[in-house]
């Protein structure tokens, strides 16, 4: 037990969504404060709705636990409640340790300023003893990679660049515990690739760190357990990849993401009557295990003659990034025409994409692509389950071998 | 890690006021204003040499303002536009004088508020000793102290006033009125930082108190008048730090005493009021 650094136990936080009572609530909560009555946390009063509601958790030395959930789900609340900045209205957290939120980078910069100057200032503002800094401060300016501007104005610099220098001061704190808010999407490819070495470091020396993120692939890239929040409340937490396969399922399920997928026809030449998703023993499924054989079948109703068709299914991912995008004709399906009643088979031998959820586009065109019939934009989808074994969209399955 | 977990430093937070615990309350406060000097002193630094770095006129500012509306007075007086009254030593040095010590006390009035609210981005996000916002705007009160205590000083010495004992008194004398006039600005802070009325209201009662405090004219002595001077908390210590400066002695120790032991309680109240109400605050500003 004592090898436990955070401690969450029910923990719950109201909050209020009209401006005026929430000021006016601010004025009554800082009375019961005052006087030590403590009657206003239990219940909800007019127009407030609970951010948080009875989280519990445990983060042990050297874990690191990613909270996911949509905007507004309460992530950033228990962030702010972990970090001491605001009270829990029920339960209870206890921390372990020294405390470090890379949270706002730059705190406490002063545009004027020069970068050496705001090093000192931000520094101080994340309790890092001037002498500390003194000892780091080449490293910390070194790892900031601005150099030959660290005596030029902050307001000189780009908005990269001043991130930059906020990270690399709050990099070189040593504490127990980090709390990170989605900031490792700041700067430059170089400069996030320093990051992620930086906090793997971190990881490595037994800190224990809650990260917040719309990454997936950051998320399961750095934490080994997760959380899922949703409307406040934990809808699932485990092992990282189980729960994040659930966060990225029950997203294509919500409206938001299944808007996107729409379906366009822009003449009544054809239409597609059915997509079926079949799985090696032609079966409909939903799910494929990394390895195994997915089919695609379009039923389609050619109402006139289509000469040359050309039919494409393109496969993306969660964050809509396209894995791969496959025309007939170039895979050597040529037909000169077709009417009626038909089905497309399309066959992957072996899907060795990473784990996750995949949407599917598909078109029919005649003669050329641009040329389209009718588009069925993301309007399928299908998952991929199973264990990754490698990082990145998919598996190639390399062969490897010590020759000498 | 061979760190043992068991000396690591726990922290708590639960829904309790911390009010029921008042012995670690208070032990924290005291340990969270020791840590928090040298943040305090940081953010001093920085706020100072950005002002100054962007400023022609840098630290004129300091003392243009009590001078200009000195001058003011000096004017309508010997001309005779207004008659204020007669004072102990000259109307020119009486008035100086006073302008100076008012604007230090409106500077000590406004500086908590001011200073909690430029760093609001930083109370959100970051967990910081919230002692150093009030103890960086200390050393900013006394920062232009120090600049006006020049002016004060070339005044003294154009009237010839002579050097006396009370003079090193007038020392501890204007901190207490710095106090008096941060501990007045702290106690606001908190509902300040929820309503914006809060800083117009002070700017404007700031203007009226400036009349009914004996600043530019002489303690009144009959009622009704007189009341200014009893009911008023910053009066006796005004007028204190002036008796001192030119005459080298305190008229009203009484009174000068009171404020001060309140001012010490009220000080102490604010602090705890304000620590207290920040969680709250934080929580309804946006993230």
């Amino acid at each position: 037990m004592s090898d436990t650094l955070i401690k969450v136990e029910n923990v719950s936080k109201k909050f209020c969504r009209s401006l005026k009572k929430s000021l006016w609530y601010g004025v009554k909560d800082m009375g019961s404060e005052f006087f030590g009555s403590s009657n206003s946390h239990n219940e909800l009063r007019d127009g407030e709705f609970w951010a948080n509601k009875d989280i519990s958790f445990e983060v042990k030395r050297g874990e690191t636990i990613g909270l996911i959930g949509h905007n507004g789900a309460g992530k950033t609340t228990l962030l702010r409640m972990l970090n001491g900045l605001i009270k829990p209205d029920k339960g209870r957290i206890e921390i372990r340790g020294r405390m470090q939120a890379l949270i706002a980078l730059g705190a406490g910069f002063n545009p004027i300023l020069s970068g050496r100057e705001n090093v000192y200032v931000n520094a101080a503002v994340l309790g890092i003893s001037k002498a500390e800094i003194d000892r780091k401060f080449d490293e910390i300016v070194a790892f900031s990679g601005i150099e030959e501007f660290i005596d030029a104005p902050v307001q000189s610099y780009s908005s990269g660049m001043a991130v930059r220098l906020g990270f690399a001061v709050a990099a070189h704190m040593e504490p127990d515990i980090l709390l990170v808010d989605e900031v490792l999407a700041v700067g430059d490819l170089a400069f996030a690739i320093k990051c992620n070495v930086k906090m793997s470091e971190l990881r490595n020396q037994g800190i224990s760190i809650v990260v917040v993120s719309h990454n997936m692939q950051a998320i399961r890239n750095m934490s080994n357990k997760a959380v899922w929040l949703e409307k406040g409340m934990i809808q699932e937490i485990g092992v990282t990849n189980v729960v994040c396969d659930g966060y990225e399922i029950n997203n294509y399920k919500n409206n938001n993401i299944k808007a996107t997928g729409s379906k366009l026809s822009y003449n009544d030449k054809v239409e597609i009557l059915n997509v079926l998703f079949l799985n090696e023993y032609c079966k409909t499924t939903e799910i494929y295990n990394v390895g195994s054989k997915l089919i695609i079948d379009i039923e389609f109703i050619a109402k006139h003659k289509i000469i040359k068709p050309v039919f494409t299914i393109s496969i993306f991912n969660s964050e809509l990034i396209l894995v791969c995008s496959n025309y007939s004709t170039f895979d050597n399906l040529i037909i000169d025409d077709l009417e009626g009643r038909k089905i497309i088979r399309y066959t992957i031998d072996s899907i060795n994409f990473k784990p996750g959820v995949y949407f599917c586009s598909i078109t029919i065109s005649e003669i050329e692509v641009s040329n389209t019939l009718v588009w069925h934009e993301k309007v399928y989808n299908f998952k991929v389950a199973g264990n990754s074994t490698n990082y990145g969209m998919f598996n190639p399955h390399p062969k490897w071998d010590i020759l000498f | 890690m061979s760190t043992d977990n068991n000396e690591l430093p726990i922290t708590v937070y639960s829904p309790e006021s911390q009010m029921r615990s008042p012995g670690k309350l208070i032990t924290s406060m005291f340990h969270d204003l020791k840590e928090s000097r040298e943040l305090a002193w940081r953010l001093f630094v920085r706020d100072t040499s950005a002002r100054y770095r962007q400023s022609v006129l840098g630290i004129l500012w300091a003392f243009l303002p009590p001078l200009l509306s000195g001058l003011v007075f000096i004017v309508l007086q010997s001309r005779n536009v207004l008659n204020l009254g007669k004072t102990d030593i000259p109307y020119p040095l009486f008035v100086l004088i006073g302008t100076i010590l008012w604007q230090v006390f409106t500077e000590s009035v406004n500086a908590p508020l001011k200073a909690v609210q430029s760093a609001k981005a930083m109370l959100a996000k970051i967990n910081f000793p919230r002692e150093a916002l009030i103890v960086s705007a200390f050393y900013d009160v006394l920062f232009s102290l120090a600049i006006k205590s020049i002016v004060l000083a070339a005044v003294l010495i154009y009237f010839k006033v002579a050097v006396s004992v009370g003079m090193l008194l007038a020392i501890p004398a204007i901190l207490m009125l710095i106090l008096l006039g941060m501990t007045i600005g702290l106690l606001l802070t908190p509902i300040g930082m929820l309503y914006t009325d809060v800083s117009s209201a002070l700017t404007v009662f700031i203007q009226f108190w400036f009349f009914i405090t004996p600043v530019v004219y002489p303690p009144p002595t009959s009622f009704p008048f007189d009341l200014i001077v009893k009911l008023n908390p910053v009066s006796p210590l005004l007028v204190g730090v002036r008796d001192l400066l030119t005459l080298g002695i305190l008229k009203t120790p009484e009174a000068f005493l009171l404020v001060s032991a309140l001012t010490f309680f009220g000080m102490f109240f604010a602090w705890l009021l304000y620590r207290l109400a920040l969680p709250i605050i934080i929580e309804r500003m946006s993230s």
